[in-house]
């Protein structure tokens, strides 16, 4: 498992973090861009959007995800899931106030 | 011993070695384990006296030994330090550390220098906080907002200093993990685990991803003072609820890193004692796991009045239910294990009996509080206030009086003296009664927590429960008196006192530098007991 990590982890050469790199910044110019642009509430949601493919694409690559074991995988999907439930679940309590 | 091939040791006592950075620079999970348990127990003692203070200012109404403001510090000095200084670290920093690596059948823990960082971090914290004491906080252990926000006292300092403890948290959480997942002896596979192994990989799961909420929580708190960006002012578009939705976030599971390690001892002292193979080792294994993962979902049954939406509300209220089965489950196979067995009343025996009892009345007093309608009428009573310190001290800490107990002579090599500490016991059990079990009524009949006054009526009800926190700190003087005199005074402790089948005690007490000389190879699970053929379950 961990020999299988490091061989194929070798096999990523520079021109992908560059690739990947690249991607990152015209992200932020996306993000830069949608800033000035009016979704109403959906707002939130695409600039979160934006920002998970950013992380998703740093873990992966610049932190090696892609090349690890199920175990890995488990404790990093987890915690996505516990993040969903506290961000979903507070959405829950704010758009079902009833205002007073 | 027969079911574990365990190759001989080494006889150089962990704690040989002498002077005080021996100890700091000890990257030996034994000592950083003993560092933690002198740390908390101060800690333990010092909210302990800030409780007895709090107490006897109840004595009767109006001002006894203290004015509001004072009375406010105190209660805050108190929760804070019980919950941050030694109950969240509590049985899994200082056993834990202790012990995982013993009874996996492994040298140290997988990072040994990052769990001497933890240590120095819990210390940064400790003297973080107590610096917080020269203008102390009177928020309470909560830090709820707009209070927060507004009051004078030092409150960035003391959630500072929280802060920083979570950093230590984490890091053992997350060390621990890694341990379970790559030292096991060979043989040790997940089902042969000790239960208190299982119950300590919850409890780091839950440290490892619960904490760094807290941690964003209390640094918007600081930026929220010092700059004012208004995330909990309604006046700037803020929501002082949010706040409580994210503190309750770790908050809420922090309660389980505090029960859960405490479960493992009890899963750990019964079958010794009842001469019995626990029952239901696999249920109570997982039921570890599915509290870790249930109590993420269940934070706001502590918001039901706070003005959050009824829709979620209720919610919340029929999660709470489902947290209450995998801690049922724990307890029938307790009572399973206790069935027929050859029970032994030795002192580890009684405390773990009395976190049972005293556990029960707690967790079932929750589900009453989890119920929405019925938390309207109970919310920020002394109901509350009883609830939590059965679950707390009740559970918690009568776990870790166990623990104490139970492993004391594997730690120190030294056996205490066991007539005075049933002596002992005996006071913590019907001191904390009584000093507890009357509050559940001042609840229900509207007494709310943290007033430093009552009228008249509650009189009578208050004064039994002051009488009672003198019971239980004389209890727990003579528990410490004794065993404090017993690191001297003490007999020598034979290796397997208690005849344990787990492999710590299958090597010298008290320990050897490196544990094991040869790793051990497991060949069955530890819970073989009153069986010729030890079996899995």
């Amino acid at each position: 498992m961990e020999t299988k990590a490091h061989i194929e982890e070798h096999h990523v050469g520079y021109t992908t973090y560059v690739l990947v790199w690249l991607a990152l910044m015209v992200l932020t110019g996306i993000t830069v861009w949608v800033s000035y642009l009016h979704f109403g509430v959906f707002n939130i949601v695409v600039a979160l959007l934006i920002a998970s493919i950013k992380a998703s694409l740093v873990a992966l690559y610049f932190m090696h995800l892609k090349f690890e074991d199920k175990t890995t995988w488990i404790f990093v999907l987890y915690p996505i899931v516990l993040l969903a439930l506290l961000i979903g679940l507070t959405a829950v309590d704010v758009f079902f106030r009833t205002t007073p | 011993m027969a079911n574990h091939t365990v190759a001989e040791t080494i006889h150089v006592p962990y704690l040989e070695e002498k002077g005080i950075l021996s100890w700091i620079l000890s990257t030996d999970h034994k000592r950083i384990g003993i560092m933690y348990l002198v740390s908390i127990s101060t800690f333990f003692v010092l909210a302990g006296i800030a409780a007895l203070l709090v107490r006897l200012e109840l004595l009767s109404p109006g001002k006894t030994i203290v004015d509001a403001h004072t009375y406010n510090v105190l209660f805050t000095f108190h929760g804070s330090a019980m919950v941050f200084l030694f109950i969240v670290p509590g049985i899994a920093a200082s056993f834990g550390n202790f012990l995982i690596p013993l009874m996996i059948g492994a040298r140290d823990v997988a990072f040994p220098r990052l769990n001497l960082l933890s240590y120095w971090l819990y210390l940064l914290g400790t003297v973080i906080i107590l610096f917080s004491l020269l203008k102390p906080a009177d928020t309470g252990w909560t830090f709820y907002t707009p209070y927060s926000i507004q009051t004078g006292t030092d409150v960035i300092l003391l959630t500072f200093g929280v802060f920083i403890l979570g950093f230590s948290s984490i890091l053992t959480g997350l060390n621990f993990i890694v341990t379970v997942h790559k030292l096991r002896a060979p043989g040790m596979t997940w089902h042969r685990l000790p239960l208190f192994i299982w119950s300590s990989y919850a409890t780091a799961i839950l440290q490892l991803l619960a904490t760094p909420v807290l941690g964003i929580t209390l640094l918007l708190l600081i930026a929220e003072r010092v700059f004012g960006i208004g995330f909990f002012d309604p006046a700037k578009g803020g929501d002082p609820i949010l706040f409580q939705n994210f503190f309750w976030f770790y908050s809420h599971p922090a309660v389980y890193i505090m029960i859960i390690p405490a479960m493992g001892v009890i899963s750990e002292v019964i079958p010794v004692f009842a001469r019995k193979p626990i029952f239901g080792y696999k249920a109570i294994a997982y039921s570890s796991l599915a509290i870790a993962l249930i109590s993420f979902l269940v934070w706001a049954h502590h918001m039901f009045v706070s003005g959050m939406s009824e829709v979620a509300a209720t919610v919340f209220s029929f999660l709470t239910f489902l947290v209450a089965i995998p801690t049922a489950i724990k307890v029938f196979n307790w009572l399973a294990t206790l069935y027929k067995g050859s029970i032994e009343l030795r002192t580890p025996m009684l405390y773990a009996l009395s976190f049972i009892f005293l556990f029960t009345i707690g967790g079932l007093t929750g589900v009453f509080l989890g119920t929405l309608a019925a938390d309207v009428h109970l919310h920020d009573t002394y109901f509350v206030v009883a609830h939590m310190h059965y679950v707390m001290i009740g559970g918690t800490v009568m776990g870790f009086f166990a623990a104490l107990h139970f492993w004391y002579p594997k730690m120190f090599g030294k056996m205490y003296n066991e007539a005075v500490a049933k002596v002992a016991w005996f006071l913590v059990f019907v001191g904390f009664n009584v000093t507890f079990f009357p509050q559940f009524i001042l609840g229900m009949e509207g007494m709310p927590r943290r007033y430093a006054d009552y009228p008249p009526q509650f009189h009578t009800l208050h004064e039994i429960s002051t009488i009672g926190s003198w019971i239980l700190g004389l209890g727990i003087l003579i528990m410490a008196l004794n065993l404090l005199r017993s690191l001297t005074n003490g007999e020598k402790a034979p290796d397997n006192p208690f005849n344990s089948l787990s492999l710590e005690w299958q090597i010298p007490s008290p320990p050897p530098h490196e544990n094991f000389e040869k790793i051990p190879h497991v060949t069955d699970w530890t819970y073989g007991y009153g069986k010729k053929n030890n079996q899995e379950g």
